[in-house]
């Protein structure tokens, strides 16, 4: 897939607000110099000085729905979706149709990701067989296979049997694997319809509560220290999920999170509509465990954005909130979402946002160093890299989206930023905001 | 009756949170006026003829479907009830289908019974016609609160010159619910509706059935009814799910009767003589006792009587002027 040709980006900013010019040849970064310093050459040119240069995005958890709920999303819609996103890379979750806890299913999306083009795709695996929460899937299996699993998660169940998430955490050390937790205690979640609060007392739609999350937290991170395991966190929505997550790493547990972009911006209120398209696991929370999660984000309590992509079709979201399905769409506003929540609100910045977004999801992830992810900008690194127009203002519902679904939360939204081109491994995978290859 | 060309109220009614207090309170005063419809040997007034209102049931409430069948069929309205048992519904027919099926056979309101939560709110947002929320999962069940307040304003505040209480709202009434406040469609309504007439809600409750969030509605907290009751006009009895034992929460039958059931001791501790009002069907011996309910200062008869009157005043101002 390597990139025959070779671009020459001129005068674009770095993460560290540099302007440089960039030269890609053969896939690799091949020079970085000083703004209009180096010559054209062979190379193709693209004007960067309106855009900002940062590493390809990795997303460690996204919903592909393939196999078994094509109508909702593909691996090669989804993927695609991604690059326009900005991410070269994406972890495809194990909540399938068949679940992905064989190494058959997981060697099948990455074998669909591959044939699709537009970014790598990881699986990561099951931990239980059939998410069933009881019986660990064949972990070592998938993980020796050609999808070289390395991130495991029964992701939209939590894996609540404390014995289990035990287990778990201690078989996947021998292959340098990390339990991904979905945390929310089954038990005081039964019923649930959105965050218990003010909103859900007066709407009346059953409350599921932070303490459902928080305790399981709580409880895996002593396990993670007890068995000396590596510990994700997926999705943390509260403010008291990073308190406990603080702590815990300043005791020195080994344990990372992450948080979706739509907690970082959207709050309970929305519910206020009933319309379902505000409804997903976890739930929208207040405007202070926003706010929480955007400094925790900032100073790296939370170590990455991940965006938990969740397609579904029409019919599962026009209905009763009650009826509805859970999850929203990500991938394709994700950047724009951490622009208008992270940057633009003065808590961070772009080379911090690198670190979120693309080297520390690669490094939690294992991804294979060959694959080139989450790798420092510099000469002799394969060019995964994005371009942004940071300055564009578009609304959303103007613009074009290539996933399956429409379950898109920020539609009536305006949003900053726009990714310009997608480079994977060399290869110009969009151009100019649309892709190269279309659909 | 005047002859109200144009609806004041709003397209739909489905929540109290469309309501202001001049609205509750000509809803309030309109139902006085139609009650003597009831009341006269024709039970019938002309003004809804030629509309089609439906009655869309996905749960079971003979009494609040007919009580809406009742309203409309007084104003001339032509009354359809779908329920959703044995229909197409049962089929997997969604909410959305169902709505626009009744929009093209030309409903000019929706009267809708469902078990989830905001079901009323979604269905407004797929039909042209109206839609009257007659009690959706556990959020609101407006026309209840109406007939409630509608009952107490008619005990309370009457007077020799104004033996409705016209035009009058509830200040200074003071109202005591009790029983399982987290799942109470009735109690919602009637916390917005009595507080927006300016009445004094005292909601009594176990913990356990009282929502986290409710520090921020209009109302005092207690957990106990016998010093609760010394100090009430009234006693709004709420009914309780037996089910909800199986989810801890409460120990038994017996525990809460007696510390949440409402006896003939426990009334006599009410200092103020408080009326006894429930919103049926109740549970004698648990919620209350059959001295209680059938007991002279129990409304509960009478609820049913007065919501006929709130529900035609609902339908008029919603319906009564277009065309």
């Amino acid at each position: 897939m390597n990139g025959k040709s070779s671009y020459l980006i001129r005068s674009v900013r770095t993460p560290n607000q540099e302007l440089v010019d960039v030269r890609i040849t053969s896939g690799v970064i091949s020079d970085i110099a000083p703004a209009q310093s180096l010559n054209p050459n062979e190379s193709e040119i693209i004007e960067g000085a309106q855009l900002q240069l940062l590493p390809g995005l990795v997303d460690l958890h996204t919903h592909l729905r393939e196999p078994g709920r094509e109508d909702a999303e593909t691996v090669r819609t989804g993927s695609a979706a991604a690059a326009l996103g900005g991410f070269t890379a994406v972890h495809a979750m194990a909540n399938t149709d068949p679940v992905a806890d064989t190494a058959g299913v997981v060697e099948q999306v990455v074998r669909l990701g591959r044939e699709a083009g537009y970014c790598d795709v990881f699986a990561v695996g099951a931990v239980t067989q059939g998410l069933n929460g009881s019986e660990l899937a064949e972990l070592g299996a998938m993980a020796h296979s050609m999808a070289q699993v390395r991130v495991f998660s029964d992701d939209g169940k939590c894996v609540s049997d404390s014995l289990v998430m035990r287990r778990a955490l201690e078989y996947v050390k021998q292959f340098d694997g990390v339990i991904a937790q979905h945390a929310q205690d089954p038990r005081l979640t039964e019923m649930a319809q959105m965050n218990e609060g003010v909103i859900s007392a007066k709407l009346g739609l059953a409350g599921w509560p932070a303490v459902a999350e928080e305790a399981i937290i709580a409880r895996d991170v002593l396990l993670a220290e007890h068995v000396g395991a590596r510990l994700h966190i997926c999705h943390v929505s509260t403010a008291g999920s990073v308190e406990i997550i603080r702590r815990a790493k300043a005791r020195g547990i080994n344990v990372t999170a992450e948080v979706t972009p739509h907690h970082l911006l959207l709050t309970d209120e929305l519910a206020e509509t009933y319309d379902p398209i505000y409804k997903v696991n976890p739930p929208l929370r207040t405007a202070a465990d926003v706010q929480a999660l955007r400094v925790a984000l900032a100073d790296g309590t939370i170590d990455i954005v991940a965006t938990d992509h969740a397609p579904h079709p029409r019919e599962a979201k026009e209905c009763e909130w009650s009826e509805a399905a859970n999850g929203m769409l990500g991938l394709e506003n994700a950047l724009s979402v951490i622009q208008e929540s992270m940057i633009e609100s003065g808590l961070s910045n772009w080379s911090t946002i690198s670190e979120r977004m693309s080297y520390a999801p690669a490094r939690i992830g294992r991804t294979n160093p060959s694959a080139g992810h989450g790798q420092e900008i510099k000469v002799g690194a394969l060019a995964n890299l994005i371009l942004v127009d940071t300055k564009i203002r578009r609304k959303v519902r103007e613009i074009k989206s290539v996933s399956k679904s429409g379950n898109n939360p920020y539609i009536e939204r305006e949003l900053p930023g726009q990714v310009m081109f997608t480079f994977l491994r060399g290869e110009m995978i969009v151009a100019n905001g649309e892709l190269v290859k279309a659909l | 009756m005047s002859e109200a060309k144009a609806p004041v109220l709003s397209r739909h009614l489905l929540s109290i949170n469309d309501l202001s207090r001049e609205q509750a309170i000509l809803i309030l005063d309109t139902a006085d006026e139609l009650s003597r419809v009831s009341d006269a040997p024709i039970k019938k007034l002309p003004t809804l003829r030629g509309r089609t209102v439906v009655n869309l049931f996905y749960e079971d409430s003979t009494r609040t479907r007919i009580s809406f069948e009742a309203a409309a069929k007084r104003l001339s309205a032509d009354v359809i009830n779908f329920s959703a048992k044995g229909s197409s519904v049962s089929k997997g027919e969604s909410l959305k289908d169902t709505a626009l099926t009744l929009q093209s056979m030309g409903a000019d309101a929706v009267i809708l019974r469902h078990s989830a939560s905001g079901a009323a709110r979604r269905l407004a947002e797929w039909t042209e016609g109206s839609v009257i929320n007659a009690g959706d999962g556990t959020h609101e069940h407006p026309t209840q609160a109406l007939l409630d307040a509608f009952t107490i304003r008619k005990h309370l505040k009457a007077s020799s010159e104004n033996n409705a209480g016209l035009g009058l709202d509830l200040s200074g009434v003071k109202v005591a619910i009790v029983g399982d406040i987290l799942h109470s469609r009735v109690a919602r309504s009637n916390v917005l509706l009595l507080s927006l007439l300016g009445a004094k809600v005292t909601l009594v409750a176990p913990p356990t059935l009282l929502p986290v969030g409710v520090s921020d509605w209009p109302v005092d907290i207690s957990y106990d009814f016998d010093s609760a009751i010394r100090n009430t006009d009234v006693v709004m009895m709420l009914r309780l799910q037996l089910e909800r034992m199986k989810s801890a929460f409460f120990p038994s039958a017996r525990e809460y009767s007696r510390l949440f059931g409402l006896d003939s001791e426990r009334l006599a501790k009410g200092e103020n003589s408080p009326l006894i009002l429930h919103p049926g069907p109740i549970n004698r011996g648990l919620e209350i006792s059959s001295e209680c309910a059938d007991n002279v200062d129990s409304l509960i008869l009478e609820q049913v009587k007065n919501g006929v009157s709130v529900r035609m005043a609902v339908l008029y101002l919603l319906l009564g002027g277009a065309d």
